[in-house]
């Protein structure tokens, strides 16, 4: 006959396994941060009617004092170095040819309202080769996938360095892909390697699909775009940000200009 | 026998002559007791309808193997202590040490070098990722320390091991014998680039390290 | 508080067993099936720990290639089946942690403390049964909650076993966040069960002996299984004041061990290898105390010096407090530190060396019987000298600034834990399966199993004295980054596929065990003619163990006696002018 307290002792245990059971199961959250879909987030997507878009383009101007690029030792890294018949040089203020900054992310900021844009299901894609990041600085849109591929076949870590989203840190020790995606909006997440600590990339996510980075003309374009007043933002990592605001009408194209350098404000 | 890297710093031949005494007394003792384990299993083995001695123990018996391994233990204490000493006293670093420091992060290590002026801290000084340069035959003294989280600063040829603190910072020294390319290792478990965070150690002639310090600067 | 003779009324009751299936064999307070119930547990953690080292001898002997069956990990840890350097610190770190807390130390102290205790003392139970019901159940929960941490976003532990911080408090740092929270709560839980654990078998030895069993009489399977406990009691409490100063540190902005605002990172060490160090000597003295009871069977000799014996436990465990610092010796800890360690360190070499002699010293003039418990207690012998042998160069602390982290320190910890206490845990479950299950384990295929396992077991372990001298460091995810480690990649691909095979020789193991369950030999009552008091009880014994309280009236080891013409005479048996004890004791009500 079971006594009082081994009827109380069990019902105690029982209780206690049940809890801790379920603590168990429901305790296995998602393993990683793996990436979204390319799908629409569900909302109205945005229906550009093309016979009305208009454009913005312009340039980014460099003013000031060259900025003397660097080369980078990467000796220690003979997989990579090897890649390079002249030294790789540093790569934060890239002035082209044709007195441009190359390398400044351009966005519309304000201006497009209450339009939604369906997240692209073609992926971005970063690759390390040499050593470096390629595309130094790049945009993607909220939740669209960003595919990291490992071309040097040697240890490159990817670490995200956001502060809006949710930041990550993997590792990819062969040559290899794996994809990632943010999911708020930010403008300049430095991207590292820890391994290598010359490489630097910067990711910019915005929600919609009207960004550039300047080239090697430093031009940029942004169309098709719904008539109206913008807001057009442009970063760079060493020289920040600047705005400008710009009316477009029906079938029109706008020049703006931004100006970075030393000598500007 | 050569499991061990070459020697190649002032005091690398005392650590390795701390290694071949123990091992020479720990080797007697391992094939002593080993030896004897396997000659007792055989000698002893069961035998039908017979006993074994029946005996509870033997107080000299003891007393010796008491005695014996107390003696020998702290004999081997005390003869590694001097080395240690040596070796890990910031008091008993060598004065005419050229100084450089290192910061360790993860996951690489930056050295930075006095510059033509041979001192820390003035505007020549410059550093490089990932690459310790010395001359041979000179005493250097690196101060090592972290930004994030504890590594090891360990040169296998010069058999110097030193755990650098974030928070801390820790002298190590060293002086060169011979010319060459060696690896210098993290080792303590710092994160996923742990097993990769090395850095190539140039020992130069001491008129190859003028010039390029002099180049550097 | 129960006596023993009240109790002995009680267990009058024995064979009125009319316990639910639940109550027998779950939620039992019954000693003997709590120490079976840890048996198959940590048989499975042993399991585990195991798994995850074939894993990383896998890595370390062929970097970057994809293991096979590899596609069942996750992306994240090892994406088309190649491991990632972050899950191969887990690696490292979850096996440690398996291996020590969920399999070498509960299969020591949970099963063999448990179960043995009350039986040799001549006891119905501990002296508080529920309180040990309740150490199991928290030790499972503690297992499941450290195997949840895999499956948790950023994985399990990545910081060592040693969990040092700033590596382990920071999640940036390791890129672990609710993985390394897990493990500390998993482990505050363990903390818990062993605390129970020691409270139980304290209160029980310095209680619950049958008459004449004086302390002197005990076997020195229980007089270290004792010492162990109050070790566990005083050095376990620290580490879990010491992982909440890490959990707080992690979650609520705390910097014990972050060097922001005056915080310590050494702080985290000194503390932990407080307990650490004692704790190495917990997963080795129930392993030299059972080993001690098996060899004087073995040999049919009394166990050479006893009272040497007894001293020696106490001088490792005693000296076990003030050696820590051996673990910090470069840590960057005060260098003056590393010479008060060193001393105490080569000190805690005598008392084992004492032991090693005893045990030659029983061997010595025998008649050995070579059962599978003495094959592998005599293994134990012989690996565990090795082990402790190359403790003496980590000793040096000179020499230790070549050999700290590398692969010697590896080398050291698998003889002392594998070759030591692994074999010796192998050669009690073969001697008292019998006991436990009423059946006898397959006495050929447990020769086999010894057999395979010693020659692997050197096959792997010992070439890491070898590479560790090359200056191999440890939980290096491929070593063939370096240079100077490449001559040694044979060597490691050799030791992975030495790994594989002991892996492999341990089913004969496992079918022998769980194929006896059913199918061995019905045990007799003392199939090994062993004096301890559990071979006069039936095989299992029941519930209660012991009709009469026994009387016993001389030590353990009284094999070979010229007082009986067998070679064995059990404590409780009365010769001619032997004087009971105890007083008259009438079975019933």
């Amino acid at each position: 006959m079971l006594s009082f307290w081994d009827r109380r002792a069990e019902f105690v245990s029982l209780t206690l396994m049940a809890f801790i059971a379920a603590c168990g199961g429901g305790g296995g959250g998602a393993s990683g941060d793996s990436a979204s879909g390319g799908s629409a987030e569900g909302t109205m997507a945005a229906v550009v009617d093309e016979s009305t878009a208009a454009t913005i383009t312009g340039a980014v101007a460099f003013s000031g004092a060259p900025v003397e690029a660097k080369a980078i030792d990467m000796s220690e890294e003979s997989v990579c170095a090897d890649k390079y018949s002249m030294p790789p040089m540093t790569q934060r203020v890239v002035v082209n040819d044709n007195g441009t900054l190359r390398n400044v992310f351009i966005y519309v900021k304000e201006g497009l309202g209450d339009l939604t844009f369906p997240t692209p299901s073609e992926p971005v894609v970063l690759d390390q080769d040499g050593c470096r990041y390629h595309p130094h600085v790049f945009g993607v849109q909220v939740g669209q996938d960003i595919t990291i591929k490992n071309s040097d076949g040697v240890l490159h870590n990817i670490n995200s360095k956001p502060s809006e989203n949710r930041g990550f840190n993997i590792s990819q020790p062969v040559v290899m892909e794996t994809t990632r995606s943010f999911r708020t909006p930010e403008i300049g997440i430095p991207l590292e390697c820890d391994v290598h600590g010359w490489m630097q990339a910067y990711v910019s996510v915005v929600e919609h699909p009207y960004f550039a980075v300047t080239g090697e003309d430093g031009s940029f374009s942004l169309t098709p775009l719904p008539p109206g007043t913008y807001v057009i933002e442009a970063w760079h990592d060493v020289y920040g940000t600047a705005t400008q605001e710009v009316t477009v009408g029906e079938n029109e194209e706008a020049e703006i200009a931004f100006t970075f350098g030393d000598a500007a404000a | 026998m050569n499991w061990l890297p070459p020697a190649l710093s002032t005091y690398a031949a005392d650590i390795d002559r701390i290694f071949y005494v123990i091992l020479v007394i720990t080797g007697i003792i391992f094939v002593a007791v080993e030896v004897t384990l396997i000659v007792f299993m055989i000698k002893y083995r069961g035998r039908e309808g017979r006993k074994a001695y029946y005996i509870e123990g033997n107080t000299k018996a003891e007393v010796i193997w008491t005695v014996t391994p107390a003696i020998i233990v702290l004999a081997l204490a005390f003869a590694s202590q001097d080395v240690w000493s040596r070796l890990k006293n910031p008091d008993r670093f060598p004065s005419d040490a050229l100084t450089f420091s290192v910061e360790a992060k993860q996951f690489e290590w930056n050295f930075t070098y006095p510059g033509i002026d041979g001192v820390l801290g003035n505007g020549d000084d410059f550093t490089i990722r990932n690459q310790l340069h010395l001359p041979v035959g000179q005493p250097v003294v690196v101060h090592t320390s972290s930004i994030d989280v504890i590594h090891s600063f360990f040169i296998p040829v010069f058999r110097i091991k030193q755990d650098i603190v974030p928070g801390m910072v820790i002298p190590v020294w060293f002086e060169a014998t011979e010319t060459g390319e060696f690896e210098l290792a993290c080792a303590e478990l710092c994160g996923l680039g742990h097993y990769r965070m090395r850095a190539r150690v140039f020992v130069h002639s001491q008129e190859d390290f003028a010039s390029w310090m002099a180049e550097q600067s | 508080m129960a006596t023993v003779e009240a109790v002995a009324g009680q267990m009058a009751h024995a064979h009125h067993d009319d316990r639910s299936f639940l109550r027998r064999y779950i939620f039992s307070t019954d000693h003997k099936m709590i120490g079976i119930q840890f048996l198959f547990a940590c048989l499975f953690f042993l399991l585990v720990g195991g798994l995850l080292a074939m894993l990383i001898r896998w890595q370390v002997a062929f970097p970057g290639k994809p293991l096979p069956f590899g596609g069942i990990f996750p992306e994240t840890m090892a994406p088309n089946g190649i491991i990632l350097p972050e899950f191969y610190n887990a690696l490292v770190t979850m096996h440690g942690t398996f291996m020590i807390f969920f399999a070498i130390m509960p299969l020591l102290v949970g099963v063999y403390a448990n179960y043995l205790i009350p039986l040799k003392l001549g006891a119905p139970d501990m002296a508080f049964p529920r309180l040990n019901m309740m150490s199991f159940w928290l030790f499972v929960s503690s297992g499941i909650i450290m195997l949840a941490s895999f499956f948790v976003e950023g994985g399990p532990s990545a910081a060592g076993w040693t969990v040092y911080a700033p590596l382990s408090a920071v999640p940036e740092y390791s890129g672990v966040s609710a993985g390394q929270q897990l493990w500390i709560v998993s482990i505050v839980f363990f903390a818990a069960s062993s605390l129970l654990g020691s409270v139980n078998y304290i209160t029980t030895v310095i209680n619950m002996r049958a008459p004449g069993m004086t302390l002197f009489r005990m076997p020195l399977s229980i007089w270290s299984l004792f010492i162990t406990a109050i070790l566990a009691l005083l050095a376990v409490p620290i580490l879990a004041g010491a992982l909440v100063m890490l959990l707080f540190d992690q979650t609520i902005g705390t910097t014990f061990f972050l060097p922001e605002h005056g915080g310590q990172p050494l702080l985290w060490q000194h503390l932990f290898w407080f307990f650490g160090h004692p704790e190495v000597y917990i997963l080795i003295l129930p392993a030299m105390g059972m080993v001690s009871d098996i060899i004087a069977n073995g040999s049919r000799k009394p166990i050479f010096g006893y009272h040497s014996m007894v001293f020696a436990i106490a001088g490792i465990a005693f000296l076990g407090w003030i050696v820590w610092g051996h673990h910090m010796f470069q840590s960057g800890m005060n260098p003056l530190l590393g010479t008060s360690f060193m001393v105490s360190t080569m000190a805690i070499a005598v008392p084992t060396a004492i032991k090693v002699c005893n045990w030659l010293a029983t061997m010595w003039r025998g008649n050995i019987q070579f059962h599978t418990p003495m094959l592998n207690a005599t293994a134990f012998v012989a690996m565990f000298t090795v082990g402790g042998l190359s403790g003496i160069f980590m000793a040096s602390n000179s020499l230790d600034i070549f050999i700290h982290d590398t692969y010697f320190i590896v080398a050291h910890i698998h003889y002392v834990l594998f070759g030591g206490s692994l074999f010796a845990i192998f050669a009690a479950i073969y001697f008292w399966y019998p006991k436990m299950f009423g059946r006898m384990m397959n006495e050929t295929w447990g020769k086999v199993h010894f057999a395979l396992t010693f020659v692997f077991y050197n096959l792997v372990f010992f070439p890491m004295h070898i590479i560790g001298i090359g200056g191999h460091m440890r939980r290096i995810y491929d070593p063939t980054q370096y240079t100077f480690m490449q001559p040694m990649q044979p060597m490691n691909r050799f030791i992975t596929i030495s790994a594989f095979l002991l892996f492999v020789s341990q089913i004969p193991f496992v079918i022998n065990f769980f194929w006896s369950l059913f199918k061995g030999k019905k045990a007799e009552i003392n199939p090994w003619r062993d004096n301890g008091l559990e071979w006069t009880v039936p095989s299992p014994p029941a519930h209660g163990n012991f009709e009469i309280t026994p009387t016993v009236y001389r030590g353990p080891y009284e094999f070979s006696s010229p007082e009986v013409d067998e070679d064995f005479l059990p404590q409780t048996t009365p010769l001619n002018g032997d004087r009971r004890t105890a007083p008259e004791q009438v079975p019933g009500d």
